[in-house]
């Protein structure tokens, strides 16, 4: 039993085993608020460009812990998503 | 006085003509009820994120207004009747930008702490009139 186990690391899949150190198999890169470092003030919803990154794919606002958005921010944006949504800028549900 | 951002959406079957002169009418009707059109923006024909009036594209208006709540009902009160509008949405922005002016002194105040915070030990004036102030 031994010798088999030995062997797999090594031969078998080592990209995995360099990078995560065992603990995680992936890298995530930390999230950081996209309104802070860009130093947006005022979120516009009218700017369906910015304010569309952060809708799913059916129209759904994306939570916070998926966007990396700060409380301040994610409350404006909810907002803006809303106002866009009202104006048909963007969809309440997309998709089929 | 309050400032008002009223955007609306017009038929997509009505000319670039008639659009303007709706322009036009609006801007009397502010006018006439007291208020003031700071700008006028067309945004342009746009796609609609989902069907309103059975229209899939619309053509975006939108006017930036100083003017009081009378000014907004008799605006609104217009739109409405107007067929060619077949959407429109009125946001007060005294909000929003109270807190765009109240991040942006804040940012400033933090980058002027940054920016003397890190030149002052180098030179260190602050102890001579320190010693001043004990003599």
């Amino acid at each position: 039993m031994p010798v088999p186990r030995e062997g797999a690391p090594s031969g078998d899949r080592p990209p995995r085993r360099e990078g995560g150190g065992g603990r995680k198999q992936y890298f995530r890169r930390r999230k950081v608020c996209k309104f802070c470092t860009e130093k947006i003030d005022m979120i516009d919803y009218k700017d369906v460009r910015l304010v569309g990154e952060f809708i799913a794919e059916r129209g759904k606002i994306l939570p916070r812990r998926l966007t990396g958005t700060c409380s301040t921010h994610q409350r404006a944006l909810s907002e803006a998503i809303k106002r866009a949504r009202n104006i048909a800028l963007l969809p309440f549900a997309a998709g089929a | 006085m309050r400032n008002y951002e009223i955007i609306f959406i017009v038929r997509p079957d009505v000319s670039d003509d008639d659009v303007q002169k709706l322009i036009t009418q609006m801007e009397g009707v502010v006018a006439s009820a007291g208020g003031k059109v700071e700008k006028v923006e067309k945004m342009g024909r746009r796609r609609l994120a989902y069907r309103v009036e059975k229209q899939r594209e619309g053509f975006y208006v939108l006017f930036y207004v100083t003017g009081t709540g009378d000014t907004v009902k008799e605006f609104e009160r217009r739109l409405k009747v107007t067929d060619a509008v077949i959407k429109n949405l009125t946001i007060c922005t005294d909000d929003d930008l109270q807190r765009a002016a109240k991040f942006k002194t804040l940012r400033t105040k933090q980058e002027a702490k940054r920016r003397r915070s890190k030149p002052a030990p180098a030179s260190a004036p602050p102890p001579a009139p320190a010693e001043n102030v004990q003599a």
